[in-house]
C-alpha cells in the first residue's frame, strides 16, 4: 500500500496534478457551483466547461512546443504565427462576396493553415539547415510575424460577420465545444503518431544527442524541419480558434505571450528545457493547470494589480515541488522517518 | 531598410537646415508669426496599436494638409526610445512645435529640457506626461479620462434613479496601470457612489481587448449570476463581454445592460443593434484642436495649458444616427 503510494508520489506529474486539484478546489470554496455543467440552449455550460474550451488554444500550441522542446528547440514564434493566420483567414473572409459561406471559410482556414506551413518550414530551415540557435531563429519570426499580420490587417481590428467562421470558435458538436474537440484531435494525432511509430524516440534521441543520432542513422534535419513545422502549424489552429472566438482579428493581441504560456504548460508537465524525454500528457496537465490559474484569479476576485503576483506565486511552487533537488530531499526525509520509525520499534 | 531610413532622415535634416539658413531662426515666438505654409510641424505618434489610434493619425495628417501647415511624422512603433529619438531629430531639424503622444508618462525630462534650450514648443496630445516641471510643455490636448468614467457613471444613475434593490455592476477594466483604466474606474466609482444600491460585485482587469473581456465574463457571470449590468472601459472588452452574454444564454443590452467608452465603429454598430446601452465617446479626432493650438503659439499667443478635446456620448437612437458617418 504504501509501495504504491510512494509510487505516486515519485511519479512526475504527481505535483502538478495535485496543484490542479488544488487549484479546482480553491474555486469550488470561492464559489460553490463551480463544478456544476448545465446544459443551456443544446450545449454544455459550466466553469470547466469554459476552462477546457479557453484552455484549449494554449494546449494546442503547447502540444507542438512539446514536440521541439524534445529536441532541444524552441519556438517563440507561435503567438506571431497565430496571428499571422487569424489576420489571414479574416482578410480572405472579409474579402469574398458571401462572407457567411461555407466555401469562403474553407479556402479561409485552408490558406491560412498552408502560410504556416511555409512559416514552420522557415523556422525549421534556419534551425536545422543554417544552424542557427533555435531561440534566435525563432526570435525573426516573433517579431517580425506580428509586423506582417499588422500589414494583414492595415492595423486595424477586423471583425468578420461569418456565422461558419465564428462556429470554430465558440460552436458545438453533440453539446461539446469546437475547439475542445479540435485540441483532442490534434493532442490525439501527436500522441499516436509519436508513440505508436518509432518517430517519438527520434525526436528524443536528436535532443538528446544531434550528433550521436546522425550517425546511427536518424535524419536529424529532416526531423526537425517536420516537427517545427508541426509547432507551426499547431499555432495557426490555435489562432483560428482564437480569433474565431471574438469574431475579429486584431494582429496587436491575438497570441499575444502564449509562447510564454505554451512553453510554460511543457515544464510544468515535466518535459525538460534540455530536450529529450518529453510527456504530452504532462503538458496537457500543465495546460489546465495555467487555464484553471487564469480562472481562478477572476472567481476568487483577485485585485488585477496583485493577479501577476499570484500566478507567479503558483508556478514557482510548482517548479519547486518538481525540481529534483525538492525530490531528493523529499525521499530523504522519508527516509530517516522509516530510520526513526525502525529505531523506535527496536527500542520498545 | 534602417540605412535607407537613416539616409532619407539625414537628406530631411540637410533639407531642413539649408532652409534654416536663409531664414536664420527656429522658434517662432522670436520672429513673429510667420505665414501658415513656411510652418513646420513634427508630430512623433505612439504607433498603430489599435483602430483608435490610426483614425487618430488619419485625422491629424488630414487636419495639416488641410491648413497648409508641413508635418513632419514618426511612428514609434510604441516604444519610447524612438519617440525620443524622434523629438531629438525634430530639434535638430529646429521645426517651429513639436506635438507628440507620449507611450508611457515617465522619462521625458531630458529630452524636453533640449526643446526648450532649443525653444521650440511641445504640445502634448491624447496622453500626459508625469513630471514636475509644467514649463516643459505649453500645452496638453487630450480627453479627460475621470470625465469618461463620470459621464458613464451619470448614465448608470440615471438608469437606476429608481431602483430599490440593490444592483449589481461588473466591471472590466483596462490594462492595469494605464491612465484610462485608472482614471475611468476613478470618475465611475465617484459618481456611482451617490446611490448605494448600485454595487460594483467585481472588477477584473480584460486588457482593453475582446478576448480579455470575452473570458473576464464567462467566469464572472458563473459566479455572479445576479449581474445586471456591466461597465467595461473600452468597446473592444464590451463587445467581448456580448459574446459571453450571448454564449450564457441572455440577452446583452436587455438581460445585462452594457456601458462602455471610445465609440469606434464596432461599438457604435452593436449600440445601434440594441446590444450595447450607452457609450461615452472618447474622440481620436484631435487634428482641427491640435491645428487652432499651433496657430496660437505662431501668432505669440499662450495656448491653455490644458484642453478638453471635444467629445459627446451616445445612446442607441443616437448610434443609429451617427453610424453612418462614422470614420473609424
Amino acid at each position: 500500500m504504501s509501495a504504491l503510494l510512494a509510487r505516486i508520489v515519485a511519479h512526475r506529474l504527481f505535483w502538478p496534478v495535485v496543484m490542479l486539484v488544488v487549484l479546482l478546489v480553491i474555486n469550488l470554496v470561492a464559489f460553490p457551483g463551480f463544478f456544476t455543467i448545465s446544459v443551456r440552449d443544446g450545449h454544455l455550460f459550466g466553469s470547466l466547461i469554459d476552462i477546457l474550451r479557453n484552455g484549449a488554444p494554449t494546449l494546442i500550441i503547447a502540444v507542438g512546443m512539446t514536440l521541439v522542446i524534445a529536441t532541444r528547440g524552441i519556438d517563440l514564434s507561435v503567438g506571431a504565427v497565430a496571428a499571422i493566420s487569424g489576420a489571414v483567414a479574416c482578410s480572405i473572409i472579409l474579402g469574398s462576396p458571401e462572407p457567411g459561406s461555407l466555401a469562403t471559410v474553407a479556402v479561409a482556414v485552408t490558406v491560412a493553415l498552408v502560410i504556416s506551413l511555409v512559416l514552420g518550414v522557415w523556422n525549421g530551415f534556419l534551425v536545422a539547415v543554417i544552424g542557427i540557435q533555435p531561440i534566435i531563429a525563432t526570435l525573426i519570426l516573433m517579431t517580425a510575424g506580428r509586423g506582417v499580420a499588422m500589414l494583414i490587417t492595415e492595423g486595424q481590428i477586423l471583425t468578420v460577420n461569418s456565422p461558419p467562421f465564428k462556429f470554430l470558435g465558440s460552436g458545438f458538436w453533440f453539446g461539446v465545444p469546437i475547439a475542445v474537440i479540435i485540441a483532442a484531435v490534434v493532442f490525439g494525432v501527436a500522441a499516436l503518431v509519436t508513440r505508436r511509430t518509432a518517430l517519438g524516440m527520434f525526436i528524443e534521441s536528436v535532443g538528446i544527442n544531434p550528433e550521436a543520432s546522425r550517425q546511427s542513422g536518424v535524419r536529424a534535419r529532416g526531423l526537425l524541419v517536420v516537427v517545427y513545422t508541426f509547432c507551426a502549424f499547431c499555432a495557426a489552429i490555435a489562432g483560428l480558434i482564437l480569433t474565431a472566438n471574438t469574431a475579429a482579428a486584431d494582429a496587436n493581441n491575438t497570441g499575444l505571450f502564449i509562447e510564454l504560456d505554451a512553453i510554460l504548460a511543457v515544464v510544468i508537465g515535466g518535459t525538460s528545457l534540455a530536450g529529450g524525454r518529453y510527456s504530452l500528457l504532462g503538458t496537457l496537465v500543465g495546460a489546465l493547470v495555467i487555464q484553471t490559474l487564469v480562472t481562478t484569479v477572476y472567481t476568487v476576485g483577485i485585485p488585477p494589480i496583485a493577479t501577476m503576483v499570484f500566478k507567479a506565486a503558483v508556478v514557482t511552487v510548482v517548479c519547486l515541488l518538481q525540481s529534483p533537488t525538492t525530490a531528493e530531499a523529499f525521499s530523504g526525509f522519508r527516509r530517516r522517518l522509516a530510520i526513526r520509525a525502525g529505531k523506535g520499534a527496536a527500542a520498545s | 531598410m534602417k540605412k535607407l531610413i537613416g539616409l532619407a532622415a539625414a537628406g530631411a535634416m540637410l533639407v531642413a537646415l539649408a532652409g534654416c539658413a536663409s531664414e536664420g531662426g527656429g522658434a517662432a515666438a522670436e520672429s513673429g508669426p510667420k505665414p501658415l505654409d513656411e510652418l513646420v510641424v513634427g508630430f512623433a505618434q505612439v504607433g498603430a496599436e489599435s483602430g483608435w489610434r490610426t483614425a487618430n493619425t488619419k485625422d491629424i495628417q488630414a487636419a495639416f494638409e488641410e491648413a497648409g501647415i508641413e508635418l513632419k511624422f514618426s511612428d514609434a512603433q510604441q516604444k519610447q526610445e524612438n519617440q525620443i529619438k524622434a523629438i531629438r531629430s525634430y530639434i535638430q531639424q529646429q521645426v517651429d512645435v513639436i506635438a507628440f503622444s507620449p507611450v508611457v508618462e515617465t522619462g521625458w525630462d531630458a529630452v524636453l529640457n533640449e526643446a526648450k534650450a532649443a525653444g521650440i514648443p511641445v504640445v502634448l496630445t491624447d496622453r500626459a506626461v508625469d513630471s514636475k516641471d509644467e514649463s516643459l510643455y505649453v500645452s496638453f490636448l487630450g480627453s479627460d479620462f475621470v470625465k469618461e468614467g463620470e459621464k458613464a457613471g451619470q448614465w448608470v444613475l440615471d438608469e437606476y434613479a429608481d431602483a430599490t434593490e440593490p444592483v449589481e455592476i461588473i466591471q472590466l477594466e483596462g490594462t492595469t496601470g494605464a491612465a484610462p483604466a485608472i482614471d475611468r474606474a476613478e470618475g465611475f466609482a465617484e459618481v456611482i457612489s451617490e446611490n448605494p444600491n448600485l454595487e460594483v460585485v467585481a472588477s477584473q482587469t480584460g486588457d482593453f481587448t475582446r478576448a480579455g473581456g470575452k473570458q473576464v465574463t464567462e467566469a464572472l457571470l458563473k459566479s455572479n449570476p445576479g449581474v445586471d449590468l456591466i461597465y467595461a472601459h473600452n468597446d473592444d472588452m464590451g463587445l467581448g463581454a456580448i459574446e459571453a452574454i450571448e454564449a450564457a444564454g441572455l440577452k446583452p443590452g436587455e438581460d445585462i445592460k452594457i456601458v462602455t467608452v471610445d465609440a469606434v465603429k464596432d461599438g457604435m454598430q452593436a449600440l445601434a443593434d440594441g446590444k450595447i446601452n450607452f457609450i461615452v465617446e472618447c474622440s481620436p479626432l484631435l487634428g482641427k484642436q491640435l491645428i487652432e493650438i499651433i496657430k496660437q503659439i505662431n501668432d505669440g499667443e499662450t495656448p491653455q495649458k490644458r484642453i478638453i478635446t471635444e467629445e459627446t456620448t451616445f445612446t442607441q437612437e443616437q448610434a443609429i444616427e451617427a453610424l453612418p458617418d462614422r470614420q473609424y
